[in-house]
């Protein structure tokens, strides 16, 4: 199946463990850090918090390119296979933005509720409104000739 | 003997060279292009998942705070944030490895070699598997977290709690920090907030001084706010976002599962191999490589589940 020899492939197995053991601690390392537990003084930096969460986001996406290709020997298969199970997980992108921003929308509208919720409710407008509401009504009887 | 050489015939056939199509679709086996498809849809599922993760986390005003919620390791250890299920994804790892090991080994059709390192990766994957109830039950038995109750909170707003007699503590909190609802009467090993004298306090169900009981028995902490538009109002903790407990518990164990089953399947063809079976069809082990492939996704899911859960 490989293009590798034994012995090659061997090496590249170890590498691996190596690599991918050292680049989860340092996601480790970074997400105490953003929170942090490394120096307290960096911790409620929001621009940091963003930025360290992209950073965990890329070596986590590293970290599954090196897991496809390597392990699961993605690099060595035919083109069009790879295209055909890589592709469509291009769909998540479209899924991610429009959940996300989903979310985002509950959150507002939850806020909005509250907001309204605890709102004083401007006795003399409310009156007027009622009064016009009646008006429409008594006019409207009239209109239909009742 | 002239039925096995038939046998073997018909394997090599299906299995390597020939879906009875002239050539085989993308130059691999039937049963490896129908591995990867079902992983990508299982891939699919899992996404669906971590994405409804995501849109409840940002359609929250609060989310606890993962290096709060685990944080606390076997043996007594409190305060370690994310250090157990940083030994639980290098248990994963490790057993990732050893299973291209065995790939490896059967390329090469050593039947010795395959059996002992598919031993080592089902013996990674129960190391994670005992891992994870070990963190299961310390959530739901110690910590009380379940699908539908979520006691790890944070405060929107500064404050100072108040003692057990309803007078101002020295105890200080800020905006963001997070706070664990514990039950009355629960021994939860070590968590700073004064075991002792809680022993000698009236914990029953209704309103204290200095705290509230739930009729679940969560002994909700009071505490003056010192900051924003109610500053000077005495607040109760609230409990967190429901769909915490909930999301962690079907996603990782959706996980687990995976995991189990993936165990099972480990066991089940190392015996097969054991028995020569992989030998006799002379394809280079192609069912190890099956299995590799799935036990690989198993363990790049939890790179994912690793990241929004812990990391982020």
């Amino acid at each position: 199946m490989g293009h590798l020899s034994y012995e090659e492939a061997k090496k590249v197995v170890y590498k691996g463990l190596v690599l991918l053991a050292v680049v989860t601690l340092i996601e480790v390392f970074f997400s105490l850090l953003g929170k942090g537990h490394v120096i307290p003084a960096l911790k409620g930096i929001t621009w940091l918090h963003y930025l360290i969460g992209m950073l965990l986001i890329a070596l986590s996406l590293y970290k599954a390119y090196f897991i496809i290709y390597e392990f699961m020997h993605m690099r060595y298969e035919v083109k069009g296979l790879a295209m055909s199970v890589l592709l469509p997980t291009l769909l998540l992108i479209w899924a991610i933005i429009a959940f996300f921003q989903e979310g985002n929308s509950w959150k507002n509208r939850r806020e909005l509720i509250k907001e309204k919720n605890v709102e004083e409710v401007d006795e003399g407008a409310s009156k007027q409104e009622s009064m016009l509401l009646k008006d429409t009504y008594i006019l409207r009887l009239e209109e239909e000739g009742i | 003997m002239a039925t096995s050489d038939t046998v073997l015939e018909q394997h090599e056939v299906q299995g390597q060279t020939d879906w009875s199509g002239g050539k085989p679709a993308f130059r691999a086996s039937y049963g490896k292009l129908m591995m990867w498809y079902f992983l990508l849809s299982d891939a699919f599922t899992f996404a669906g998942f971590l994405i409804a993760y995501g849109a409840l986390r940002f359609s929250s005003p609060t989310w606890p705070v993962p290096d709060f919620v685990f944080s606390t390791a076997p043996f007594g250890v409190h305060h370690a944030p994310l250090i157990f299920v940083t030994i639980m994804s290098f248990l994963l790892i490790v057993s990732s490895v050893t299973m291209v090991r065995a790939v490896q080994e059967g390329h090469k059709e050593n039947k010795n070699g395959v059996v002992f390192w598919m031993l080592m990766t089902i013996l990674g994957g129960a190391g994670f598997l005992s891992c994870q109830a070990w963190e299961w039950t310390n959530l739901i038995g110690s910590e009380h977290m379940s699908v539908t109750t979520n006691p790890f909170g944070s405060h929107t707003e500064g404050g100072v709690y108040l003692t057990a007699d309803g007078k101002e503590s020295e105890e200080a909190f800020k905006a963001g920090e997070s706070f664990l609802i514990h039950k009355a009467h629960a021994g939860h090993g070590g968590e700073a907030h004064g075991e002792g004298e809680h022993a000698e306090q009236d914990y029953s169900q209704g309103d204290h001084p200095g705290y509230f009981v739930d009729d679940r028995g969560f002994v909700h902490r009071k505490f003056i706010v010192t900051e924003g538009p109610d500053a000077g109002m005495v607040k109760m903790e609230q409990f967190g976002p429901k769909a915490f407990g909930a999301l962690f518990f079907f996603i990782t164990g959706f996980h687990g599962f995976h995991v189990f089953s993936g165990v099972v399947f480990l066991f089940i063809i190392m015996i097969n191999a054991a028995s020569g079976l992989y030998m006799r069809r002379q394809n280079g082990h192609e069912m190890v490589e099956k299995m590799g492939l799935y036990w690989h996704f198993v363990d790049l899911v939890w790179v994912f589940v690793f990241l929004v859960f812990y990391l982020l």
